[in-house]
């Protein structure tokens, strides 16, 4: 359970939004949207602990995260605008580097089946820096594949610069994921239509944020 | 834990063996500083016993300031170093292996290549002994401490001058006793109080500096 109290975000002597009270349950998925500038990424950022809230406070299973940043990242993967992967590295050795220093496991096989979920087995072996641009995206998408255990994926514009076949996968990955009792926020400015019982859409718009529950 | 310690140190010398041309840069200007010292002072071996030292330091040092901001720079482009940040492992240990493996890419190489620039200053073997020695326990303090200067100034504009000018009076006792003990070997005055000394720095900062770097990249990230 991931939830939000009286959350605002101040960027460069601007607040970009306030008093923003969110609950991710278990089994739901929130969409955060809005036009640019808005905030949405400094949001998932607070959520994660990358970025300091302005006011109020992030929780998880009711504690602030920072008091329990262990617990808490334990349980993250978290997907932002850059892919974190390391140019001169081949993709499995990428996959590997990142998971190792997530603390998370290494297993060989299951490193692998992670990269036939993006799509990229066959691309095992190449360095990185020959990679299109979606075929980056895959490589740091691989990150939730590989990652079975962590009931919470933050994923900002998880669908920059993939194909259809790519966008499709990834946007039943997440129905899966949430449909298995996990939570998933994200941030696109796609018309994805991802099939879950429980959606929260949130709107960030200036400094007003309205929330409607769907 | 620790295997995340071993995991970081594996991943940055496998960077490094896979982007030589850092590495090399680093041990280049170090030589050439050292062997271009000779050249303009002039050949008198009694003139040259008496700089060997100060001239291997400074030059160690000077090299270390050079190589520091590819410590987090790169890392922190490409979002690796935000990803480094959501680990569950404590972020001090993956800092303490990123400044382990730059020490083993710089400093190490730096510290076997003064064996040979002993010779080249007409060092006796004792005095050579003890530049290689206090070059291997002060080299670790200068990737230590620079590891802060480039955590703090990370993602600035001219964050490299920054750096050197927060680095530069840190790296100061450490020049002092590192370059210290050898000209004391020279002039046959007990060193033992520079190596404690020069230990005791890197037992101070191996201790503090991760966490203290730790805390600036959570800084330096918002």
């Amino acid at each position: 359970m991931l939830d939000t109290v009286n959350l605002g975000c101040e960027r460069g002597e601007r607040m970009l939004f306030a008093g923003l009270d969110l609950a991710v349950a278990p089994g739901s998925l929130l969409r955060v949207a809005g036009p640019n500038g808005t905030g949405k990424t400094s949001l998932l950022r607070m959520l994660c602990g990358l970025l300091e809230p302005t006011t109020g406070e992030v929780r998880w299973n009711g504690i602030n995260i920072r008091r329990q940043r262990e617990d808490h990242l334990k349980n993250l993967v978290y997907i932002g605008h850059l892919n974190g992967v390391k140019d001169d590295l081949t993709v499995i050795e990428n996959l590997k580097v990142a998971q190792a220093v997530a603390g998370r496991n290494v297993d060989a096989a299951e490193l692998r089946k992670a990269l036939e979920s993006v799509n990229l087995a066959q691309f095992e072996n190449t360095i990185a820096r020959r990679l299109s641009q979606g075929q980056r995206r895959r490589v740091a998408l691989a990150r939730l594949f590989a990652t079975n255990n962590a009931p919470l994926w933050v994923l900002d514009e998880p669908f920059t610069a993939l194909d259809q076949r790519g966008v499709t996968a990834l946007s039943q990955a997440i129905a899966s994921h949430v449909g298995n009792g996990n939570m998933v926020v994200f941030v696109t400015h796609q018309d994805v239509a991802i099939e879950v019982q429980h959606q929260q859409h949130v709107e960030i718009a200036g400094s007003a944020a309205a929330g409607a529950e769907a | 834990m620790l295997s995340v310690l071993l995991q970081v140190i594996r991943r940055d010398l496998l960077l490094a063996i896979r982007q030589k041309s850092d590495v090399v840069n680093t041990l280049f200007f170090f030589v050439v500083v050292v062997t271009m010292v000779p050249l303009g002072i002039g050949p008198e071996p009694a003139l040259l016993r008496d700089v060997a030292a100060g001239v291997v330091w400074v030059a160690a040092l000077l090299a270390a300031i050079l190589s520091l901001p590819r410590l987090f720079a790169n890392d922190y482009a490409d979002g690796t170093l935000e990803q480094m940040l959501l680990s569950a492992e404590p972020l001090s240990l993956i800092v303490l292996g990123k400044a382990l493996a730059h020490w083993l890419v710089t400093g190490l190489p730096l510290t076997l290549m003064a064996i040979v620039f002993g010779v080249l200053f007409d060092l006796d073997w004792n005095a050579t002994a003890v530049l290689v020695a206090s070059l291997a326990l002060g080299t670790p303090v200068l990737s230590l401490i620079g590891s802060i200067g480039a955590a703090l100034t990370l993602g600035l504009r001219g964050g490299g001058v920054l750096t050197s000018l927060l680095v530069l009076p840190l790296y100061i006792p450490v020049l002092i006793f590192g370059a210290g003990s050898v000209n004391a070997a020279i002039s046959g005055v007990g060193i033992t109080a520079y190596f404690l000394l020069l230990g005791a720095f890197l037992l101070f900062t191996a201790v503090l500096m991760p966490w203290a770097v730790a805390v600036a990249l959570r800084i330096s990230i918002e």
